[in-house]
């Protein structure tokens, strides 16, 4: 049996497996930008594996957490885009 | 007693295939071993996924094996620096641990190589690998239009992944060319038991995927994603409609490590002896920072590794034959996918070679190397501090990127603040 956690992406509320990543969360979500680049253009996961920081978003507040390493739990606040 | 502090016989870094079965021969050996990894998971990038399902084969036996060797295992701990001989600082959601050694192994893998291409930032273009982790742990793939360009033996195994996952894999592109993937093929049977190429092509036959040789993306377009793709081969240039463009080159070794502590590199490789002892004592290096040779060579190195740090040099040397094989058939595999000039020198001026700075090809090529481009243009110098770029410009304009500077990950402040003023040895 699987348990489920729940989350909000920008403010909308999503429930998901518990074990996945933020960044799956955000692609269930309908999310492709997940974050700026310093010149302002969007970008998304590239490596999935925790070495490009492409993926970068702000978790309860803190930013840039790697969401491809970053397992969601109940309650969390992820914001794209920051 | 502080618990941030602990010491053991054996402590292995990375516990993807190489760092289980290392974990594993030392602990089996009774020496008091630790195996750490920066994820939540055991089993790296290539059996993610595989702990909490079981799986099949081999990640459900090594996974077992070190559990039945009794070493202690430490998840999301990423080792930063080394403060002093024998010592590494990790970072772990506990806060900072040091960590003592009598015996390291460094087992800490590769990451994917990517080479810049117009379009290559857009939202939509993913790692080869990175896309097969993801997927794993439930990235929805559903009714996606898919190119897969790059090279390597990989690229079948992603297509029949992505394609289990209800992907439409449009495409599979390998730039290498037909004649030398035949020769590689020929070569198998001599080499190595598993004949990789073989038994890909005939699944991507069954998959109905079109697999085309000597061809690569030369650009990808879209406005705030991805939404095209435009392919070259040595016929015609044409372009694809597609959600998703997994690109990769291959992996490099992650030598950061290695090369903090340092351990001599060559050829961007790490040196080993026999017993896959580095340059400096008491360090061991075991699987892809040696040389890429995947999980076959991996496990057989990293079972070397630990029977040679546990002090028993007569079980690690009855693998040698073994690794002697692995060895061959990582070297036909080199040759077999090596790059062709092309797909080296794909970006344009405005292309960002530094994805964390931003820094276009145009402002990186008036310098004569990796130091002074550095400094003048902060490429290499954002988050992922040039373990993307640092690949590119080696392959682009040939310059070498080492970087062997502390931290060599990004860390909270935290974790470099906090001394403990106790001497070494003095806890436990």
């Amino acid at each position: 049996m699987t348990e489920i956690v729940s989350l909000t992406i920008n403010g909308r509320p999503i429930r998901v497996p518990s074990g996945t990543v933020v960044a799956v969360a955000l692609a269930l979500a309908g999310e492709s930008r997940f974050r700026r680049s310093v010149g302002g253009h969007p970008r998304g996961p590239l490596c999935g594996m925790g070495v490009c920081f492409e993926c970068s978003v702000t978790i309860d507040g803190r930013p840039h957490c790697r969401s491809c390493q970053t397992l969601c739990a109940d309650g969390m606040e992820v914001r794209t885009d920051e | 007693m502080s618990d941030t502090r602990s010491r053991f016989e054996v402590v292995v870094v990375g516990a993807g295939p190489a760092g289980l079965a290392a974990a594993a021969a030392a602990a089996e050996c009774g020496r008091r071993t630790l195996v750490l990894d920066a994820t939540p998971w055991l089993g790296g990038q290539i059996w993610r996924g595989r702990e909490a399902k079981g799986g099949p084969g081999s990640a459900k036996r090594w996974l077992a094996r070190l559990q039945a060797a009794g070493a202690a295992v430490a998840r999301q701990t990423t080792v930063v620096a080394s403060p002093g001989p024998g010592v590494l600082l990790a970072e772990s959601p506990e806060g900072p641990r040091e960590i003592e050694w009598e015996k390291l192994i460094l087992t800490i893998g590769a990451r994917e190589l990517f080479l810049p291409f117009p379009g290559w930032t857009l939202p939509g273009v993913v790692g080869i690998g990175g896309l097969q982790v993801l997927v794993k742990g439930g990235w929805p793939l559903a009714g996606k239009r898919i190119v897969i360009a790059g090279s390597g033996p990989l690229l079948f195994a992603a297509a029949a992944e992505y394609r289990a996952a209800g992907a439409d894999v449009v495409l599979i592109a390998e730039q290498a060319d037909l004649a030398r993937l035949v020769r590689f093929g020929l070569s198998l049977p001599r080499l190595a038991p598993g004949k990789i190429l073989q038994a890909a092509q005939y699944q991507a036959a069954l998959l109905g995927v079109p697999y085309r040789t000597g061809c690569w993306a030369v650009s990808a377009q879209g406005a705030d994603r991805l939404e095209g793709v435009t392919l070259r081969s040595a016929r015609r240039t044409w372009t694809e409609r597609c959600d998703v463009l997994a690109t990769g080159f291959g992996f490099l070794p992650n030598l950061e490590l290695p090369r903090l502590l340092g351990c001599r590199t060559e050829n961007g490789a790490a040196v080993v002896d026999d017993r896959q002892e580095s340059s400096q004592a008491g360090i061991f290096i075991a699987g892809e920072p040696t040389g890429i040779g995947g999980e076959g060579r991996a496990l057989v190195e990293g079972l070397i590794a630990g029977f040679a740090a546990a002090g028993r040099p007569e079980r690690a040397g009855r693998l040698w034959r073994k690794r002697r094989r692995a060895l061959a058939f990582s070297r036909a595999m080199d040759r077999a996918f090596a790059l062709r000039d092309e797909v080296r020198d794909l970006a344009s001026p405005e292309t960002p070679i530094c994805r964390c700075e931003d820094v276009p090809r145009r402002d990186l090529e008036k310098y004569g190397g990796w130091r002074a481009a550095k400094l003048h243009t902060r490429c290499g110098m954002g988050p992922c501090q040039g373990r993307i770029c640092g690949g590119a410009v080696e392959k682009l304009f040939g310059w070498d990127a080492a970087s062997n500077r502390p931290p060599v990950f990004p860390v909270s402040i935290g974790t470099l603040r906090e001394p403990d003023p106790r001497p070494s040895g003095a806890s436990d």
